[in-house]
């Protein structure tokens, strides 16, 4: 219990310390075996097999449910549907909830309430937000009647119901769910950049312009890299809303890689065929998690952060 | 020495959380031997009746259903609470299930835990649960009273010429129309024939009003039309040989695909159809502004929930059956219809058909026809519906020649969501018929 004891025990120390990190970790870790190791690894098994649910996994087909997959034209829609939503975030979405952000972080009468307003769309649920936007949007609704008090009839569209216009829609939708949540993020990034610095490079001569180019911009980086990844990820595993508001329809128009599976799964009981596109969508995901890991974020979590602000 | 206490609190989380696990792996062992279990007691289904009679042993029986509104779910639970009453020995445990709940409960239930008796549809998924030995054969247990129930119904939940459920409800899908509108655009009688719906159609446009509502989020609906389309065409006997073999390019099929395209060249759906549910469908008909739906008995009820008024259209509302097809082979009578059913499970104790058959007796048939839970399939309940509309729709399935359960029941797997998803693409205009033909033959093909 005294000084004299605390050299003897250094040593078990060591081996004490990793015996009580490996013991609290484990209910965690069983945890996470059980449910998400274990599952994805059944559905890796399952995949190989054509299996409606019910009967013993008997039928062996090898890669077949993967070839049946990447040939089906529905889920190759679904594929291009997924890039398509994850473009459209990256180069409209993130962009417009940086110019907001930059906008409230200024100081003006109002702030608060506008960024409350702009944040309250993400607290909705995506299925609230489906039900509602899909009543607005049915023909002779909300937005057709708007539109033509304003003298707009012209523009009224099928806006669920167009194949080629369908995608074009529910991205606005998603946008609108979640320009809040990137807004949000980004500002507390922006309250983390010292005033000073700003301040520096304008004393410097730089006008506003370049002070948010050279300045703010690369300081921000760290954040709105974790932004980008956050969108990229929500955009292919898209599923809740477009379900509630087309269920991928016109026909596949608006089908998504998760919607795929879900039908392939829950609606017509080929598990093996939906497990296997489980699979493919969990790759996907994956695999874009650990390129961005090692190739954007890697940076930001090596720390030093303003050593490679340039 | 302080270092002991700490690693014997470790150790005893850890055995905490293995004895979690271990519990977790003891539950199983149980339930696995169940199976060998409810052996005997199947074994001994002779001897049964009479125990039950005498009041034997205790027995519950598992009873999972879908009738989750009033008066349906009271009706249900009356009709336990009677058959407890008259056998003490006998508890019915009823759970209550949302329909898609229902369905995914089911479908993760291990075959030693499912339920006695179930909601069940009949058709393909049926086939499935039998294939995979998760139903019990009643047959021989049933064969003194299965004659009492209506027989195409009683088809619906055979496999392999083996029973293994019974239908407490069967309708048949017909038009449901709107008199006032029909009379609006100068139609005096309800079509009896293709060309004499397509004629309607025509003028109900011109009159100004959306002739028919579908559902093209939903699918099913026009569906249902493409399927009457095929039957009228073809006949019953040749459906049947198209769901049998698998091989869907047929004259018939075609056929009804051009009559599908005809029709779409008439403009003949409600605004935003494409991307309707059948809810948005069912609203416009009972609002009045689409004059027609293709639907099954439970129409007037769905139209008259989805409207402003939730009144629905009332006396204007009005029932015929599918227009005959020029040259085609079937029959004004061949129909298309499906209903609800309760299946048996693999463990089903005796008891559980006894009360099936107590279930399937005219009181609860009355009952629940006064009710209007659903059109009773017990011979002698007739005349217990009293609505003209659904007068009509059982005629219609009392003088049916041939039924065809709704198709995405009657068959399973990839081909059951291809008959939904083909079909929308054809009246949506994105499929020929020839398309839509070979995509069910190579989704019958996948299995």
């Amino acid at each position: 219990m005294t000084a004299i004891s605390r050299p003897s025990r250094s040593r078990p120390a060591v081996s004490t310390r990793w015996l009580t990190i490996g013991l609290f970790v484990l209910p965690a870790l069983v945890l996470y075996a059980v449910f998400v190791i274990l599952p994805v690894l059944q559905a890796m098994q399952y995949s190989l097999y054509k299996w409606n649910g019910l009967t013993p996994l008997t039928d062996f087909v090898g890669l077949q449910n993967y070839v049946t997959a990447f040939g089906n034209k529905a889920f190759q829609t679904s594929i291009g549907n997924n890039v398509l939503v994850v473009v459209l975030s990256l180069f409209i979405q993130i962009p417009f909830s940086l110019t907001l952000a930059v906008l409230l972080n200024r100081r003006f009468r109002g702030r608060a309430i506008l960024r409350l307003l702009f944040f309250l769309p993400y607290v909705l649920s995506e299925a609230v937000t489906g039900i509602v936007f899909t009543l607005m949007l049915q023909p002779d609704s909300v937005l057709d009647t708007s539109l033509k008090t304003v003298g707009l009839e012209g523009l009224i569209q099928d806006w669920l119901g167009d194949s080629t216009l369908v995608m074009v829609t529910l991205f606005v939708i998603i946008s609108w769910k979640y320009f809040g949540f990137h807004m949000i993020i980004m500002l507390a990034g922006l309250q983390g950049i010292p005033r000073e610095l700003e301040e520096a490079a304008l004393i410097d001569g730089a006008d506003r312009r370049q002070s948010f180019r050279y300045v703010t911009l690369p300081l921000l980086g760290p954040t709105i890299r974790v932004s980008v990844f956050l969108s990229i990820i929500g955009a292919l595993q898209l599923f809740d809303m477009v379900w509630v508001m087309t269920a991928g329809g016109p026909i596949n128009a608006s089908s998504t890689m998760a919607i795929a599976m879900f039908k392939a799964g829950f609606r017509s009981n080929q598990f093996g065929y939906g497990s296997a596109l489980a699979v493919i969508l969990f790759l996907c995901c994956l695999v874009v998690a650990l390129l961005y890991q090692r190739f954007v974020l890697r940076r930001d979590t090596e720390g030093a952060i303003t050593a490679y602000g340039g | 020495m302080s270092t002991r206490p700490r690693i014997a609190v470790l150790l005893a989380i850890l055995a905490i959380v293995l004895a979690a696990c271990g519990s977790g792996g003891g539950s199983a062992a149980p339930s696995a031997a169940a199976p060998s279990a409810a052996a005997p007691s199947a074994g001994g289904a002779s001897e049964a009746p009479a125990s039950a009679a005498a009041g034997g042993e205790p027995v519950t029986v598992d009873w999972w259903h879908i009738t989750t509104g009033d008066p349906g779910k009271s009706d249900f639970q009356a009709a336990a609470d009677a058959y407890m009453a008259e056998h003490p020995n006998v508890t019915i445990k009823t759970t209550v299930l949302e329909n898609e709940a229902f369905k995914t409960k089911l479908s993760t239930t291990a075959a030693a835990d499912y339920p006695d008796l179930f909601q069940s549809w009949g058709g393909g998924i049926m086939a499935q649960q039998a294939d995979a030995g998760l139903l019990k054969d009643i047959t021989a247990d049933i064969a003194d009273w299965k004659d009492t129930i209506n027989a195409g119904a009683m088809s619906i939940y055979q496999y392999q010429g083996k029973q293994y459920g019974v239908p407490w409800d069967m309708g048949m899908i017909g038009f449901w129309y709107n008199k006032k509108l029909f009379e609006q655009a100068g139609i005096t009688a309800p079509p009896a024939t293709w060309d004499e719906y397509l004629d309607a159609v025509g003028k109900l446009r011109a009159a100004g009003i959306d002739p028919l509502a579908i559902a093209g989020k939903d699918k099913w609906p026009s569906m249902h039309l493409w399927t009457y389309l095929v039957l009228r065409n073809g006949g019953g006997d040749a459906l049947s040989q198209m769901i049998e073999s698998g091989d869907w390019n047929t004259d018939a099929c075609k056929k009804a695909g051009e009559d599908v395209l005809a029709l779409n060249a008439l403009d003949p759906y409600q605004a935003g159809y494409k991307n309707a549910d059948y809810n948005a469908e069912a609203a416009s008909v009972g609002n009045g502004k689409a004059a027609m739906e293709l639907m099954g008995q439970w129409a007037p009820s769905v139209q008259a929930d989805q409207s402003a008024d939730k009144k629905g259209l009332g006396d204007d509302l009005g029932w015929f059956p599918f227009p005959t097809v020029e040259g085609g082979a079937g029959a004004a009578t061949d129909g298309v219809g499906g209903g609800n059913g309760i299946a048996v499970g693999v463990n089903a104790p005796p008891e559980a058909i006894d009360f099936l058959k107590y279930f399937s007796g005219t009181e609860v048939g009355n009952k629940l026809n006064t009710d209007g839970v659903g059109l009773s399939t017990v011979a002698g309940t007739e005349a217990t519906v009293t609505d003209p509309n659904l007068q009509a729709v059982l005629a219609g399935r009392g003088d049916a020649t041939f039924m065809q359960l709704y198709l995405d029941q009657a068959t399973s797997g990839a081909l059951s969501q291809a008959f939904n998803d083909a079909t929308i693409a054809l009246f949506l205009g994105q499929s020929s018929p020839e398309e839509v033909c070979q995509a069910l033959t190579d989704a019958a093909a996948a299995g």
